[in-house]
């Protein structure tokens, strides 16, 4: 008798080692399958393409190259040109400053939400839900009409005299951020919201009865216990507003491009697709990067679930 | 609770809802064009229902989202089972790969698939852009989604129950149809709603995967919008408002008769 043949008793219940295997491979193997065909494949796909190059009619090409991403790090055929560099640093940047403003936001509601009475709280979280639910894409548009030249928006800034009347006020890079924000802080309210909720409020209490002021009380007796959620939610909106393609569409300029309209023009219009190919891998590593970071900094998985 | 506290909350709510609401209100607008109230009617609702488009664009969306919620379920759940259930080398692995899909942008998964479609298309012929395509696509960002909920919500499962069930005299397939199942049902209804949900709301991978007879609803939206906000996309708009709303107060209300 073999080893893997031996049987053994595992909850309860008598079963061989191969048996086990073979239950093992029968409930993981459709699942890391499918995403081994449908994910990691068209990743490999796509880095391998954007070390190709376009064809004359918008065909993928050898020879192997690294041309696509020089032209992403600024140096194209004209010379050294910044406008992919800026493109980049402001993804970033405007994954930052929304990331930071839904944080601002976040962190009152969820302290709010943690803070009302029992009858209420539910009815609360209802209500962080609805948005979370709601098409993002209805929640986007929804802003051209709020800030349409004859909407209420334009007539209070026209009567505060900061525009003229019968100006809009998209596009441009305010009314991306508003709507960067409104859209994605539910995401991260809900996960904070689960941290906040968990205080133990004692540690606070003897934190102030130390003599520590309101500042100290938080930083040092409440945030190390609401860090999971704020890490969690912080994710949750930076990651995908680096990669936003529909908002700065619809609601920003020619100076609002990030990386993800980049990488629309290039599989769109432009027929570019090994450059749209090294922009999506570039996208690809500023996430891996910060999971990576953050794995190593906290370990657990289950943070991130 | 601060009064300060509660005056942010609800001005930030009223950020949050501002957007919601004036979709809503001009779904109800006499006027044709442009932000300012006209009058009440219902006429754009009308119009909505007589829109052979529109009407195609919520069946796409609908067989979509069922399709891939009930393929999606199924292999997610037992790939969420398994990871809470065995032990087996690579796990903590396999547990750490599958938040990488939930954190990807949209946008790179998306056109990884295009390129994908595209190459199997070239040398197979197969996967014409189209209902199908959008499927696979939507499964695939659908079972670390599922497999994330199932395997969190097996957490409470006690081991001893299956135990017991085995010491009973239940053979491995009875103890599945009668202890285990029944016990992640919850978990598994609460990834399908998940599922079904990013499905509806899912615009970027539906875009780049969809072929020119396989409009959704948010893909109409956005070429629409594109063409210039009409009120009866706001029409169009509200019936998802009520739809994603009605679904999260009935979740709220179950929920409430789960825990007395």
């Amino acid at each position: 008798m073999s080893a893997s043949d031996r049987t053994r008793v595992q909850r309860g219940e008598v079963i061989t080692r191969r048996a086990e295997l073979r239950r093992v491979v029968g409930t993981v193997a459709p699942g890391a399958g499918w995403l081994l065909v449908f994910f990691a494949i068209p990743l490999l796909l796509i880095v391998t393409v954007s070390f190709l190059s376009r064809g004359q009619y918008g065909t993928v090409e050898g020879p192997f190259t690294f041309e696509n991403y020089r032209r992403l790090a600024g140096f194209g055929w004209l010379g050294f040109d910044p406008l992919y560099p800026i493109i980049l640093l402001r993804s970033v940047t405007l994954g930052l400053v929304t990331t930071a403003l839904a944080v601002l936001g976040g962190l009152p509601l969820a302290f709010f939400m943690a803070r009302v009475g029992r009858r209420w709280k539910r009815i609360v979280i209802a209500l962080v839900l609805i948005p979370f639910w709601t098409n993002l894409l209805v929640r986007t548009y929804a802003w051209q009409i709020l800030l349409a030249p004859d909407g209420w928006l334009a007539a209070a800034t026209t009567a505060a005299g900061l525009t003229t009347a019968g100006e809009a006020l998209y596009p441009g890079a305010l009314a991306v951020y508003a709507c960067l924000v409104c859209d994605y802080l539910p995401f991260l309210v809900l996960p904070l919201y689960a941290s906040v909720e968990k205080i133990n409020w004692t540690l606070a209490e003897a934190a102030r009865d130390l003599g520590a002021n309101r500042w100290n009380v938080f930083r040092h007796a409440i945030l190390p216990q609401i860090q999971p959620g704020l890490i969690a939610g912080s994710l949750l909106v930076f990651l995908p507003a680096t990669g936003q393609f529909v908002i700065p569409d619809l609601l920003g300029g020619a100076k609002t491009t990030l990386l993800g309209n980049l990488v629309q023009q290039q599989f769109g219009p432009n027929l570019d697709w090994p450059f749209g190919s090294a922009i999506a891998v570039v996208s690809l590593v500023i996430v891996l990067v910060t999971l990576g970071l953050l794995a190593r900094q906290h370990g657990s998985e289950e943070e991130l679930a | 609770m601060p009064p300060l506290l509660r005056c942010v909350a609800w001005l930030l709510f009223a950020f949050l809802y501002a957007p919601i609401l004036v979709v809503v209100v001009f779904s109800f607008n006499t006027a044709r064009f442009g932000a300012s109230w006209q009058g009440f009617t219902l006429d754009w609702y009308r119009k909505l229902f007589a829109n052979e488009i529109a009407l195609d664009a919520l069946r796409h969306t609908l067989i979509l989202a069922i399709a891939s919620t009930l393929v999606a379920t199924a292999i997610g759940s037992l790939l969420g089972y398994a990871l809470r259930r065995f032990t087996f080398t690579g796990r903590r692995l396999m547990i750490q790969l599958l938040h990488i899909p939930v954190f990807v942008p949209d946008i790179v998964m998306a056109v990884s698939l295009l390129l994908l479609f595209k190459f199997l298309r070239q040398w197979m012929g197969i996967f014409e852009l189209g209902l199908h395509t959008m499927a696979l696509a939507h499964i695939t960002f659908q079972i670390p989604f599922v497999a994330i909920v199932v395997r969190a919500r097996l957490a409470g499962l006690d081991p001893v129950l299956e135990e017991a069930a085995h010491d009973l005299g239940g053979d491995a397939r009875q103890v599945f149809r009668h202890v285990t199942l029944p016990l992640m049902l919850p978990g598994i209804f609460a990834g399908a709603l998940l599922a079904f949900t990013l499905s509806l709301d899912d615009f970027v991978v539906s875009f780049f995967t969809s072929g020119a007879g396989s409009v959704t609803l948010p893909i109409l939206i956005y070429s629409s919008v594109k063409r210039g906000i009409t009120p009866e996309i706001n029409a169009l708009s509200t019936i998802l408002i009520v739809l994603s709303a009605a679904a999260t107060v009935t979740v709220t209300l179950l929920q409430r008769r789960e825990r007395p």
